[in-house]
């Protein structure tokens, strides 16, 4: 039996890692005079260089953000934004962090997309065994149900929510957004879960069965280790979508002690329209630490893009 | 065990029944967790959101039933309809621009730029093309607040100083500029998701596709559109039909960049619930949009599911 039949990356027909496997005859040097498909002429460095341009206009709003959020207000005034910094001031980005207490913010962020991509990573895979390796009696319409659940709009669910927080004293607590995000995205994992699980060698099952193992010891030993590639994109998911989150904690944490990143980061639009500088600096802090998943994770972000698609 | 497969064979076979039987119960109660999680934060909360759509209700005291009163306020209110022709325009700008532009940008990526300056050149492109999807909604709204800003943004004092005065706007506080504002700042979210999505599915198409259209002297447009978008169907269904919920759902970007102002300008069906349930305190009303939104974002879910359901069919 092979691993890859469990990942998503295959589940969903996709290539393998790095996602652009090319054909070796691009790179070799006697590409050159074998058809217009590799020739580099001109018009196709023009080509080249408008998607570069276009690249760059993509990335110029987090650069120009950058370029501003180290200089001197004076100097901003003095040479416009488009200049480079004559100063490097790092007051704009020190002043910000303290005036919101960035680091508690940050804090609050990791605690709750961390829990939340672990639970979420459990709840889906345990619901995910039952449907996918049980075949439990009407899956499919646990599953059309799941896939619903993750297609309702928070709208629709978030006045209960709140009144049931308040009934029970989780409102104001970081456990409720843990709680109610962890199953929400559990609803799309098990989704993703259940079919890849759907998929999982029958005679591997049926050789730990015949030596005994009881269904939870068939889960740990067996089914977690081959899975863990897809558990990990999920995680990484779950944590970059909960980091992102906005709606659940705007409603359901309303203190500035508990508040996220995002969230602190959203109520301050329009705050500081009077200072460029701050509001350069606010997004540039804001941008940072996606800046650094993106820089850790892209492998995993790369390869789990379209277990992404169906959210 | 495969050793020995025709002498067990019986055996296996009574004793695989047996475990399944035994094995079908004993996998109900790994179903428990997520049951009890579905039923707390989605069923009951739906349901009970349904109901309230059917009172009239401050959120303090007791919710007085009215029948389908707010279904009915529903139908004659402009803010309503307004809410849904913006979707449009939302759905516009985070589902079909960025479908349309994105498979023609990851057609040129895959075929045009990869065989002649490398793959590493393509997927650098590509990663740039990306990079908004991973920056939080919120901070998207603050990097783009400062950009636009009126009197000290970017947008507007470079187009002073290139004595462009009059072309300097206020781009998110004017009702006829906002919503084709957040529309292209929208497009600049949504682009990298799918030309991610488009260039994997690329990766799958049989190259010999290309190859024998280009011994037939078939042009790169031509190959673009009989073989890649014909080849990237099942993609560019589940693209359209993930960004046009996305669409639907939008919440954050209008949150951040204009609360769904001036005027009306903005506003869309989630922060109009928002608003109902929150600011205006008619939580019945709020309900009542809510659920009308649900009803349609199932229906596109079912679509999905059965498109889906297809797809692994053929497959």
């Amino acid at each position: 039996m092979s691993t890859t039949q469990v990942t998503p990356v295959s589940a969903t027909g996709a290539p393998p890692a790095g996602g652009n496997r090319r054909p070796p005859r691009v790179r070799r040097p006697d590409a050159r005079g074998r058809s217009a498909a590799t020739r580099r002429s001109p018009g196709a460095v023009v080509v080249l260089i408008a998607l570069a341009v276009l690249a760059v206009i993509t990335l110029l709003p987090v650069l120009l953000a950058a370029l501003n959020a180290v200089k001197s207000p004076a100097d901003y005034v003095a040479n416009g934004p488009l200049a480079l910094p004559r100063s490097f001031d790092l007051t704009g980005i020190t002043s910000f962090w303290q005036s919101v207490d960035f680091t508690g913010k940050l804090l609050n962020s990791v605690l709750i997309s961390g829990s939340v991509a672990v639970i979420a990573v459990v709840l889906s895979l345990l619901t995910a065994y039952a449907i996918g390796i049980g075949r439990i009696r009407g899956s499919f319409g646990v599953l059309a149900v799941f896939m619903v659940a993750f297609t309702l709009p928070q709208e629709a669910l978030i006045y209960p929510l709140y009144v049931m927080a308040k009934a029970v004293g989780l409102y104001d607590t970081k456990l409720s957004v843990i709680i109610v995000l962890a199953v929400l995205q559990s609803a799309f994992g098990t989704y993703l879960l259940s079919s890849v699980l759907h998929t999982f060698p029958a005679e591997v099952l049926e050789a730990a069965r015949m030596d005994g193992a009881g269904t939870f010891r068939v889960l740990w030993s067996i089914v977690m280790p081959l899975t863990r590639p897809t558990l990990v994109v999920l995680a990484t998911f779950f944590f970059i979508w909960t980091w992102n989150e906005f709606f659940i904690p705007l409603v359901l944490l309303p203190s500035n002690e508990n508040q996220t990143v995002s969230v602190a980061l959203g109520a301050l639009f329009g705050q500081y329209t009077s200072d460029p500088v701050t509001s350069a600096a606010a997004a540039l802090v804001g941008v940072l630490p996606a800046l650094v998943f993106f820089l850790v994770f892209q492998r995993t972000l790369m390869k789990g893009v379209n277990i992404g698609a169906v959210k | 065990m495969t050793s020995q497969p025709v002498t067990s064979e019986p055996l296996t076979r009574t004793t695989t029944t047996a475990t399944r039987r035994r094995s079908r119960g004993g996998y109900l109660p790994y179903l428990l967790p997520g049951a009890i999680g579905f039923l707390l934060v989605v069923a009951v909360p739906a349901v009970a959101n349904a109901w309230l759509s059917l009172t009239s209700w401050s959120g303090v005291g007791d919710p007085t039933f009215i029948g389908l009163d707010n279904y009915v306020r529903l139908l004659g209110d402009d803010t309503f309809w307004k809410s849904f022709a913006n979707s449009v325009a939302i759905i516009i700008a985070m589902a079909i621009l960025p479908t349309g532009v994105g498979l023609f940008l990851s057609a040129v990526l895959f075929d045009f730029i990869a065989p002649r300056f490398g793959g590493r050149t393509a997927t650098t492109l590509r990663a740039m093309f990306y990079l908004p999807q991973i920056i939080p909604i919120a901070v998207a709204g603050v990097l783009w607040g400062f950009l636009l800003q009126p009197q000290t943004g970017i947008v507007n004092s470079s187009l002073r100083a290139a004595g462009l005065d009059g072309l300097a706007q206020n781009w998110l506080g004017d009702p006829a500029l906002a919503l084709p504002t957040v529309m292209i700042i929208l497009v600049w979210l949504q682009l990298g998701y799918t030309i991610v999505i488009f260039m994997s599915g690329m990766a799958r198409i049989d190259p010999s596709l290309n190859e024998a259209a280009d011994l037939d002297g078939a042009s790169w447009l031509q190959r673009f559109w009989v073989i890649t978008v014909n080849e990237l169907r099942p993609e560019i269904a589940v693209v359209l039909l993930t960004t046009t919920v996305a669409a639907l759902k939008v919440f954050a970007p209008i949150y951040v960049l204009t609360s769904g102002g001036p005027g009306n300008a903005t506003i869309v069906p989630s922060y109009f619930a928002f608003y109902n349930f929150f600011t205006t305190t008619q939580v019945g009303y709020g309900a009542a949009i809510s659920t009308v939104l649900a009803v349609l974002l199932t229906a596109l879910a079912v679509v999905l599911l059965w498109l889906q359901k297809r797809e692994d069919k053929h497959a």
